[in-house]
């Protein structure tokens, strides 16, 4: 039995937009295991952004229960979630959300500041990292300086950062031309070769395929996929 | 952390030199006007209470003008009260305007002083060449004189007047000394300002017999221990009373180091109402600061959600936004130190007098500047850090 990461259990989501209340999510049940890659595919305003805010900690379900690491995040401070967000996800977003002053390196050694990680093993994780994504040469190199799919790449070591139990991405490759959203997409998998729990959100499905498990939300409902294996 | 945060903030002002310049100007004109105004009030202060320790330090005067039977005070009265206790001396001022001769060079209104060897003594750098006046030139009447370098320059060109001689209405005196160029006048005649750059003293017994003064009308006291220097005034009070015969108005004392008092509570007050004036541009550039601050956390939201989804908490959030505005308020202060004491330093050498960095009023300028920084950073620091980071990374 592999490890579960995450658990969502009957969760809700509403929203009150005026008089009424808008229900985006209505009840998601949903488990994740250590070393899955699972996309959840669906169209817009489809509740997938919403679902991914709340498995990413930056929002509360308003019913259920979440799980995340064995523990209960629907009575955590914010202080609390902030050293989720820190310590357990990894983020990658699709437009890249890099500091556009600082270097590449000091983008990646973001998290690891407020994980109060040392200067000098910070540096040396930072380096590790940005070689490990093939970006070697272009440590100092602002965002600016870097073409999108190398600025992804900056993004996906900054997620990778502090070891998280789980890397999220939202449309990683939607800003993204074909080529290089599917070397991004290597490098996903290959991070989940090396067994890195991943949870993609996407609306395409060509991209979806890339994942070992497809989940599909439809008006605020999940629907567990056809299990597609590419490799 | 702190470092970072130092760091970040430092990188966000220097890529919105401009901006951050505007904003602190406010600062920056609030902490000059803070430390230019005080150090220049306080350089006064320190400027008139040496003049008046100088000058008038210990010194009670007063000024008799008698009653229309009695018009001044006889060598008798000023016996008597050199024999108040604790009354270390006193001394007589007599002046007359006159003329000066000298070989048919001839000097027009020139203030002529009648003092007593108690004058010098208590003046003891007042003659910086020959010899000031002692007990037996009162006593003899003397016919000598001292004579300023002004006096000095104008009847005994190139020559050493000590030992020489000159008319002084009309009569023959020897001059004995020279006064001390530095030398100033003494406060009562500064106030009564006869505004002549010249001065010649003679003996105030000589000076009694002359231009038809009989009596003494103005002198002054020197006290020995200046914590009593009440009862000596309620002593000298009780025989001016019996000498004048209690009639209202006839002498006027004052107290010299009471008038210093008032002049420095005066001081104090001026420090603290231009002070607060100051600080108006202070609240000024407060509020600057802050409009900027949240004009910066509007434009950096998506920074913020990006760290709040790092795992940045709302504290870090907080304390970095409110190091910058610290930060800024800082360099603002720095500046205006720089600028202030810039200022103070011309307008000390315009006037003319010491420059002395107030402590005071860096202090105040630093401690201002930082204390604006921080309330007025507050809320939008506040403000940042409450931000949802949904909504922030939203904003895009």
């Amino acid at each position: 039995m592999r490890k579960e990461i995450l658990s969502m259990q009957n969760i809700v989501k509403a929203y009150q937009m005026g008089d009424e209340e808008q229900i985006v999510l209505k009840g998601i049940n949903l488990k994740v295991y250590e070393g899955e890659f699972i996309s959840v595919l669906g169209p817009s305003g489809s509740g997938k952004s919403t679902l991914m805010n709340i498995i990413g900690c930056l929002d509360i379900p308003t019913s259920g229960t979440y799980i995340l690491g064995g523990r209960n995040i629907s009575n955590l401070t914010e202080k609390q979630l902030a050293r989720i967000r820190n310590k357990e996800i990894g983020f990658v977003f699709q437009s890249f959300q890099l500091l556009p002053r600082l270097t590449a390196l000091e983008n990646v050694e973001l998290p690891l500041i407020y994980a109060r990680v040392s200067p000098s093993k910070r540096r040396k994780r930072a380096e590790e990292l940005l070689i490990k994504v093939g970006l070697e040469d272009k440590m100092y190199h602002k965002p600016t300086q870097l073409s999108g799919g190398q600025q992804q790449r900056v993004a996906i070591a900054r997620a990778l950062a502090n070891h998280p139990t789980l890397l999220l991405a939202d449309e990683p490759t939607g800003a993204l031309d074909q080529k290089t959203g599917k070397q991004v997409m290597k490098l996903f998998e290959e991070l989940n070769n090396e067994g890195h729990t991943i949870i993609m959100i996407t609306h395409d499905s060509n991209i979806a395929k890339h994942a070992r498990r497809i989940v599909k939300i439809l008006d605020g409902n999940l629907v567990e996929g056809v299990v597609e294996n590419v490799y | 952390m702190f470092i970072e945060s130092i760091k970040m903030s430092w990188q966000n002002i220097s890529n919105n030199k401009m901006r951050s310049f505007l904003t602190t100007l406010g600062i920056i004109i609030g902490v000059t006007a803070i430390i230019s105004l005080i150090t220049i009030v306080q350089g006064l202060q320190t400027e008139i209470t040496s003049q008046f320790a100088e000058l008038g330090a210990g010194k009670i005067a007063v000024q008799a003008h008698g009653t229309p039977l009695k018009q001044g005070l006889s060598d008798n009265d000023m016996e008597n009260i050199s024999k108040i206790e604790n009354v270390a001396g006193v001394s007589p001022n007599l002046t007359f305007i006159s003329s000066a001769v000298k070989d048919g060079i001839v000097l027009e209104n020139v203030p002529v002083e009648g003092k007593n060897h108690t004058f010098f003594r208590y003046n003891p750098k007042l003659v910086s060449r020959g010899r000031p006046f002692n007990i037996l030139d009162m006593e003899s009447k003397n016919k000598i004189c001292i004579i300023n370098y002004a006096v000095s320059q104008k009847l005994f060109f190139g020559e050493d007047p000590i030992g020489q001689t000159m008319q002084i209405g009309g009569t023959t005196y020897e001059v004995k000394g020279v006064i001390n160029e530095d030398a100033t006048s003494d406060v009562m005649s500064l106030m009564s300002g006869t505004g002549s750059d010249y001065r010649i003293i003679i003996p105030y017994t000589t000076a009694m017999g002359m231009a038809g003064i009989g009596s003494i009308t103005s002198f002054e006291i020197y006290v020995a221990d200046t914590d009593r220097t009440d009862e000596v005034i309620d002593e000298t009070e009780s025989i001016l009373n019996q000498t004048f015969n209690f009639k209202d108005d006839s002498y006027r004392i004052i107290n010299l180091d009471s008038l210093l008092d008032t002049m420095n509570t005066m001081n104090d007050m001026m420090t603290a109402v231009l002070a607060g004036i100051a600080s108006i541009a202070l609240l000024v550039g407060g509020i600057g600061i802050m409009n900027m601050m949240l004009v910066s956390v509007s434009e950096r939201t998506t920074e913020i959600g990006l760290r709040k989804a790092l795992g940045a908490e709302p504290v870090s959030i907080q304390i970095q936004f409110l190091i910058e505005s610290i930060f800024l308020s800082l360099l603002g202060g720095f500046l205006g130190l720089v600028l202030g004491l810039t200022i103070s330093y011309v307008a000390c050498i315009a006037i003319g007098m010491t420059f002395r960095i107030s402590y005071l009023a860096i202090f105040l300028g630093v401690g201002f500047s930082a204390a604006v920084g921080i309330i007025f950073g507050w809320a939008p620091a506040r403000k940042a850090s409450l931000l949802n980071p949904i909504d922030a990374l939203r904003s895009l």
